[in-house]
């Protein structure tokens, strides 16, 4: 059944219903599937504010960048909250492998939350650092710039190669190590603790 | 979550929350002898609060930190728009209300551009629900002193009277193309906030608020217009919404991965888990407050479940040997704050204090046992076990089980 239908059957019975038990005079409209009072979005304005990166890729504009230029980016903008090697704060440390060949986040509460031991989308990086970072002047990053920062960022958590370039179409195929350990919400209600 | 010092000054003041008349006089605030014999204060445009009382949040952390609510100092189910917890990444924006607009678009009909009119034209619907940061009750869990309030303990939950429109209402208007599962809320703050969220939330009963206990929302609390997700772990109920992009899959964002994720005891992490499920948490008797003789006391305190209804709240003043229902303030209200009162005559002598709630799907709040069972000790978000008050022989009251 189409939704313009079901609207329809839904007005006649909310004007069947009032029929039965109005007060005298008094007067109920059905309310109708469409208002209209948003005007139309032009595609400019979408393509300004559409900056969200999926994981296959979608949304990853043109432009590229390496570990190299990464780094001389990240002493610059970054490295005052992240530390030097990514590792000293003061602010979310960004590296860092869990050694264990296990992933102890529930058992283990001193264990440090990284984008090498745990982030399980490479994709996620450019969406974050492109629209929350540097904390000082978010959004201030070109592509070039963001791709280097995740080229970087990648490399310094051995995921990817000192050399490798990262763009439109290699960085969705980078896989994280964490990428398998996450799955979906169990809990429903009822008398089980999950 | 941002953790930080919090100073024992601010934590007493915002525990005791009333000042003393001597300490308004001497702060040059006449209080006569007998208000009787003198003509009170004239009309005037904007209410403030009695000088006596001096309610507070206690922010924690700069920029991206928390303030929490003074769970204490309220009463009834509804947290003053000025105490409603805070919790934002990058600062509270200024959004001038002229210029806002609200981009709906992906897999729908028609992409479409709403101001703030605009929404306030469509049909309206206001209801009362809580809304919890999923971080809240993190030191119950992974940090126990004995110094907590209830505010520290708890202070990231509060309830309002939201006024908006629903989702389902605008979704109708741009058209969801078939295909469509989730759809993407976006903030206009300098964190850009942004959140996937299943298409059912809409059909349900997601929308977009934008007041808040009769007035415009608070900036802290997304001026001038958020998506509520009733139930749902506050940091998807994503502030000053500026877009909503619909689409077939979530897209994994920094905040639905890297935090706001769950890891499990068995190495795994929980994505999505936005529904926060029941709680309770005794308000008084609680620290720093001391009883000063034995006999009636009213034990007081807050439940919530983000499934529905509070069903009931189990009181136990013998550290979980007996248990008693206590009485529930009417109207219960679904996925709302519900004040609980159960009356308990105190023998003077060392105790515990206990609440546990249960909600309309059968759930019962676990014990921190149960729950670090299920969860791990190491897990950071979604502390809803069972938190305990012990009372000492002389008055005092401290958090956590002693002993
Ligand atoms: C002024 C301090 C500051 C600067 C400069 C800064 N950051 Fe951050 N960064 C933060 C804070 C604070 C957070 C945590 C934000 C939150 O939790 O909302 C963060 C979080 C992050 C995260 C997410 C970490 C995680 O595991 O979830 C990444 C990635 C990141 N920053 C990258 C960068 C990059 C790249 C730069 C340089 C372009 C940068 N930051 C510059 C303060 C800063």
């Amino acid at each position: 059944m189409s939704l313009r239908t079901l609207a329809a059957i839904l007005a006649l019975a909310l004007v069947g219903s009032t029929c039965g038990r109005a007060e005298k005079g008094e007067v109920r409209v059905a309310a109708p599937t469409r208002y209209g009072f948003g005007r139309p979005a032009t595609a400019a304005e979408v393509r300004a504010w559409d900056i969200d990166v999926m994981p296959d890729g979608t949304g990853l504009p043109p432009g590229s960048g390496a570990a190299s230029q990464g780094a001389a980016i990240y002493a610059r903008k970054c490295a005052a909250c992240h530390g030097k090697t990514g590792t000293e704060g003061p602010f979310d440390r960004l590296v860092g492998r869990e050694p264990r060949e296990r992933f102890p986040f529930g058992r283990d509460p001193r264990l440090v939350k990284t984008i090498g031991n745990y982030w399980p989308y490479a994709t996620t990086l450019y969406d974050y650092i492109n629209r929350a970072m540097p904390l000082d002047a978010p959004g201030s990053l070109k592509p070039n710039e963001v791709y280097s920062l995740v080229a970087f960022l990648l490399s310094r958590n051995e995921i990817i190669a000192d050399t490798a370039v990262m763009n439109a179409a290699t960085l969705p195929r980078v896989v994280m190590p964490a990428h398998d350990r996450f799955v979906t919400d169990t809990r429903r209600g009822g008398p089980e603790i999950r | 979550m941002t953790d930080g010092p919090i100073s024992r000054r601010a934590l007493l003041a915002g525990a005791a929350g009333a000042l003393g008349a001597q300490a308004l006089e001497r702060a040059g605030l006449p209080v006569p002898q007998d208000p009787t014999k003198v003509p009170g204060t004239p009309v005037s445009p904007l209410g403030q609060r009695s000088p006596f009382e001096r309610p507070r949040r206690v922010p924690v952390g700069t920029g991206q930190g928390i303030s929490l609510t003074p769970l204490q100092n309220l009463s009834g189910i509804v947290t003053p728009a000025d105490l409603h917890f805070e919790r934002h990444h990058a600062g509270v924006p200024a959004i001038d209300p002229q210029r806002y607009k609200l981009l709906i678009h992906g897999m729908v009909e028609r992409p479409t551009m709403f101001d703030l009119e605009a929404l306030k034209r469509f049909p309206s619907v206001s209801r009362l629900c809580f809304l919890e940061c999923s971080g809240n009750g993190f030191p119950s869990y992974r940090d126990i002193r004995p110094d907590l309030t209830p505010q520290l303990v708890d202070g990231l939950t509060s309830t309002s009277e939201w006024t908006g429109v629903l989702l389902s209402t605008l979704f109708r208007d741009v058209g969801v193309k078939p295909g469509a599962r989730w759809f993407l809320a976006e903030g206009e703050d300098a964190a850009v906030m942004a959140r996937s969220i299943p298409l059912e939330k809409a059909s349900d009963d997601a929308m977009i608020a934008y007041g808040q206990n009769g007035e415009a929302l608070r900036p802290e609390q997304g001026y001038p217009a958020r998506l509520l997700v009733p139930g749902w772990e506050g940091n998807a109920n994503v502030k000053w919404i500026r877009r909503i992009e619909i689409a077939d899959r979530p897209f994994m964002t920094r905040e639905e991965t890297s935090k706001y994720s769950d890891p499990l005891p068995d190495c795994t992490a929980r994505l999505f888990s936005f529904a926060m499920d029941a709680k309770s948490v005794i308000t008084f008797p609680a620290y720093p407050v001391t009883l000063p003789d034995k006999g009636w006391w009213e034990i007081e305190g807050l439940a919530w479940s983000g499934r529905g209804r509070v069903r009931r709240v189990d009181v136990s003043t013998d550290a979980g040997r007996h248990w008693a229902p206590a009485e529930l303030q009417q109207p219960v209200l679904p996925k709302c704050h519900t004040r609980f009162r159960y009356l308990w005559t105190w023998d003077g002598g060392d105790t515990t204090l206990l609440s546990r709630a249960a909600d309309e799907t059968g759930y019962v709040q676990p014990t921190l046992d149960e729950l670090r069972q299920a969860r791990g000790r190491g897990t950071t978000y979604h502390f809803n076990h069972i938190r305990a008050w012990t009372v000492r022989r002389d008055g005092t009251v401290v958090f956590g089980l002693e002993g």
